[in-house]
Formats: C-alpha cells, sequence, structure tokens
C-alpha cells in the first residue's frame, strides 16, 4: 500500500477521501486554489500545496500544477476524486507515466467509456442492451433531424463527450430538435471542447438506475448494488436510494451481470458506475453511460454493504487484494437515502453563492454527513454548488425516510442559499414517499 | 427606466446585446455563470439598451447594476 496519497480535488469529496487515508495510515496531501486557502480539506491534509488562482484552469484543473506538487510532496499515488480531472484520460496517463499510482481506470478505459457514442457501441457488441440512438456522432442540426426520422421522438439531445447533464434537453418534434440541438452543440463545444452530438430514445416516466462497479486488480468484476438516482432537476441529481423501489429482484439480477459485462468489457479496475434507464412498467433497461470514477452518492452504497469504496479503491491501484472475500461480497442491507444539499435556491434551483454565518450539522442514528464547508466558509461561486451529502440509513425505507424527515429540519446553514427547503417538500411528497417516482418529479413539483 | 442587476455572485461569460441596441422583453441581455451554470439575464420591459455596464469576463456581486433599459 502507498505511504503517500496527493488528493486532486477539493470539498466534501476532498475531505472524504481523507478521511480514509487517515484510517489507512497513509499521509494525505492536499491541494488547493487560493479561495480554498482556508478550506477544511486543506486543514485536515497532512500536507497541502497551493495550485493557483480561483478558477479551476488556474488550479484544480491545471496537470502540471498537479503533477509538481506530487514531486514536491513524494505523493506515490494521486486519487482524482469525482469531476476536475478524474477522467481525463491525458491526467490519467501522466499520473502513470511519472511512476505513481492512478487510482481509477486505465487511461484506455476512460476513453473508451468517455466518448458516449463510442461507449454505447461498445456496450452493444458486448450484449448490454442500449436505446434506439446514433450510433455516429451528428454534427449539424440538418443530419439529427434526418436521424430523428429513423428514430421518433421525444429525443434526447446530449454531448457525445458530456457529463452533469450539461446541455442535454429533450426534443418533442423538430423544431424542438433544431433548438435542443443548438443548445447542446455550444455547450457542448465550451464545456467539453467537442461539438459532436448523440441522439438517443428518450423514454417517458424512465427511472434513473446505476449499477456500482468495482473491477478488482486480479481482473475480477463485481456489482455492488444499485441506486435510484431519478430526482433529478435540470438533468442533474439531487437526492439517490438504494435499493430502488422501482427495480425487481428479476431485473436488478440482469442489470448487475449486464454491468459486469459492461467492466470486463473494457477490463474494468477499480470503481466505476454503470448508468442506466429503466422502464419501471415494463421492469426493462438500457445502459446510458458507464462512469469511470468514484461516484458522488457512493456513501449510499457504503451505508447498506459497510463497504469502504474509496479503501477499496486504493488497494485496487496498489495491486492489493480486496478488504473482503471476493467470493462472498457483501450483499446490501437495508435502506439508504442521500440528499445533495446544494448551496441554490429552493424554489427555482438558482445557484446563490455567499458565506456562511451558521453551519449546524444534524447527527444521530443512521445518519452519515459528507461536508466540504463549515462556519465562516464563503461558498464562491467558482466551483459546484454541492455544499454537503446528507445521507440517512435505515432497516428499511420507512425509517430511512423518517431519519433523513428529522437530520433536514436539524440541519442549519444561514448565509448561502440552500436547497433543504425543498429537501423538505420531496421528503413529504407523496410521490416520494411511495417509492413509484421517476426522473419527472421535480418537474411535477415545480409545475 | 428598467434597471437589470446581478441576482448573485458571478461570473459575466457572454455580452449578447450592445449598448443602444433596440430591444424587446425577453431578449437576453447578458449570460452569467455561477457554480457551473448559466443564468441569462433577460430584458423586462422593450426598449433601448441605453447603459451596459459590465464586459465579460467581470466577476459581478448581488445587485450590481448589469445595464439600464430606456
Amino acid at each position: 500500500m502507498f505511504d503517500v496519497v496527493l488528493v486532486a480535488n477539493r470539498g466534501e469529496i476532498a475531505r472524504r477521501i481523507i478521511r480514509t487515508l487517515h484510517v489507512m495510515g497513509i499521509r494525505a496531501v492536499a491541494v488547493h486554489s487560493e479561495a480554498d486557502a482556508g478550506a477544511l480539506h486543506v486543514a485536515e491534509a497532512d500536507e497541502a500545496v497551493l495550485l493557483g488562482g480561483a478558477a479551476p484552469a488556474e488550479s484544480y484543473l491545471d496537470v502540471a500544477k498537479v503533477l509538481e506538487a506530487a514531486d514536491r510532496t513524494g505523493a506515490q499515488a494521486i486519487h482524482p476524486g469525482y469531476g476536475f480531472l478524474s477522467e481525463n484520460a491525458g491526467f490519467a496517463q501522466a499520473v502513470l507515466d511519472s511512476g505513481r499510482g492512478w487510482v481509477g481506470p486505465s487511461p484506455a478505459c476512460i476513453t473508451a467509456m468517455s466518448d458516449k457514442v463510442n461507449a454505447r457501441n461498445l456496450m452493444s457488441a458486448a450484449g448490454v442492451p442500449v436505446a434506439a440512438g446514433t450510433r455516429e456522432p451528428v454534427l449539424d442540426a440538418d443530419a439529427a433531424v434526418v436521424a430523428a426520422r429513423d428514430l421518433g421522438y421525444p429525443l434526447m439531445v446530449k454531448a457525445s463527450a458530456g457529463g452533469g447533464g450539461i446541455g442535454m434537453g429533450v426534443a418533442e418534434d423538430e423544431p424542438g430538435l433544431r433548438a435542443a440541438f443548438e443548445t447542446a452543440r455550444s455547450r457542448a463545444e465550451r464545456f467539453f471542447g467537442s461539438p459532436e452530438i448523440l441522439l438517443e430514445r428518450y423514454v417517458r416516466g424512465a427511472r434513473h438506475v446505476e449499477v456500482q462497479v468495482l473491477g478488482l486488480a486480479d481482473g475480477t468484476v463485481l456489482a455492488l448494488g444499485e441506486r435510484d438516482c431519478s430526482v433529478q432537476r435540470r438533468h442533474q441529481k439531487v437526492a439517490e436510494e438504494t435499493p430502488s423501489p422501482g427495480v425487481g429482484s428479476d431485473l436488478r439480477a440482469r442489470m448487475f451481470a449486464a454491468a459486469v459485462a459492461a467492466g470486463q468489457a473494457v477490463g474494468y479496475e477499480g470503481a466505476g458506475t454503470v448508468e442506466c434507464l429503466v422502464d419501471p412498467g415494463r421492469q426493462d433497461f438500457f445502459f446510458l453511460e458507464m462512469n469511470t470514477r468514484l461516484q458522488v452518492e457512493h456513501a449510499v452504497t457504503e451505508l447498506v454493504t459497510g463497504l469502504d469504496l474509496v479503501a477499496e479503491q486504493l488497494r485496487v491501484a496498489a495491486g492489493d487484494p480486496p478488504g473482503f472475500d471476493p467470493a462472498a461480497p457483501p450483499v446490501p442491507t437495508g435502506h439508504a437515502i442521500e440528499l445533495r444539499v446544494y448551496a441554490e435556491d429552493p424554489q427555482r434551483f438558482l445557484p446563490g453563492p455567499g458565506t456562511i454565518t451558521r453551519w449546524v450539522e444534524p447527527s444521530g442514528d443512521g445518519i452519515r454527513v459528507d461536508a466540504g464547508y463549515h462556519d465562516g466558509d464563503t461558498v464562491t461561486p467558482y466551483y459546484d454548488p454541492l455544499l454537503a451529502k446528507l445521507c440517512a440509513y435505515g432497516t428499511d425505507r420507512a425509517e430511512a425516510l423518517a431519519r433523513l424527515r428529522a437530520a433536514v429540519a436539524a440541519f442549519v446553514v444561514d448565509g448561502p442559499k440552500v436547497n433543504l427547503p425543498f429537501f423538505a417538500e420531496l421528503l413529504a411528497e407523496p410521490e416520494f414517499v411511495s417509492g413509484d417516482y421517476d426522473t419527472g418529479i421535480i418537474e411535477r413539483m415545480r409545475s | 427606466m428598467a434597471e437589470l442587476r446581478a441576482e448573485m455572485v458571478a461570473n459575466v461569460w457572454k455580452v449578447v446585446a450592445a449598448e443602444g441596441d433596440a430591444v424587446s422583453e425577453g431578449d437576453t441581455i447578458v449570460i452569467l455563470e455561477s457554480m457551473k451554470m448559466e443564468i441569462p439575464v433577460l430584458a423586462e420591459s422593450g426598449g433601448t439598451l441605453s447603459r451596459l455596464a459590465v464586459t465579460e469576463g467581470q466577476v459581478v456581486q448581488e445587485g450590481d447594476l448589469i445595464g439600464v433599459i430606456d
């Protein structure tokens, strides 16, 4: 195992990784921007290196500066967290070329999965079901209209190189497709540096369910449970739970088998997530994409399996066996739900940066809070709005919900706008409470 | 006269309209960016954009003046 690991991230995920490094007796190196000099992840690391200015391009996304920090601190491996450089194959390769461990899958895996068109074709060839969609990147609106004649409406329009829901839109007809195409293309170029667009048949009333996989150092790929991520605004997740209330045991078995096949098809190593769309009525699913990194919502899987996924990632990267018997991986028990506490207003979900004047985290049986901020911190406009993940475990869904309601009521964040009042609403919303909800739930709550 | 003000701390990503432009209600004047999200600032009424107070790349605070429509 490594003695020194650099965490190339910020906020709650940097703290969460540092926590495991310390449990494993590994020295933790943090990196930070000027805006984050007083951040908790910097204070909690054994050593911290200033990268540069607040803008991500000058700090957390600057490959040369991160590698220089690793050099200076003697870091033997780099954990990228999620976002930033985590799915940058060039960075992964540079880390490996510098003789360090990379806590993630191989650069070839990252490349194969980062292009959604390529990933879809690869999965289809491996026998994983994919939704009807374009097999080649679509480059202009006229070509999109032609493709739509074969595929039929409604269609999901998204950046082939994209992620995080950025630029995604649903088109119901030709004028809608032209508008959605232009939006997707301009965002794709700006955020992902590629204008390539993918069209996919949009499934109404679908749930977004993903499978956690772990590729071990010996090549075994395991499915460690699913997460339902159907509570979304702007195609971005705000709440996740496991097990999914919309997935029956037969469908679950088929999804796990497909996720393992997906991982094996690319020789996957480490933690990854196979995202799918589920048609709950038909108990059918389609592959959407694979995220080649630790997922934001990995905490709910940890709560029901007792695993420490960061520790398992580190073991794989170091070539060590897992911390459990791979012939009998932990069977999930109970129910866990995560809420993403964002600095945004609870009505329109617009960003609300500001200085935190009071921060009181809830605690209690089954409650886990992974936070990136505390009293006195300023939430700046430079990074994503995630302040904390509030998770609750229960022996069943009703218990998890009850614990979560109390925790939401007890969570105090004064200063920036936060979406906690929205979560109080969500936890009282009959559709959510019933478990019978889909990706349209927030839109219905706000219409 | 109608003043357009920033609703939050943000970076001015794109200036869409120019000072002196005739604008209609709902036209995009500038696009702000905050926390990885684009937030268009729209004309709340039609008229002439008599003043544009921001430039691309500038950081605006909540309440800062973005433009004036006469």
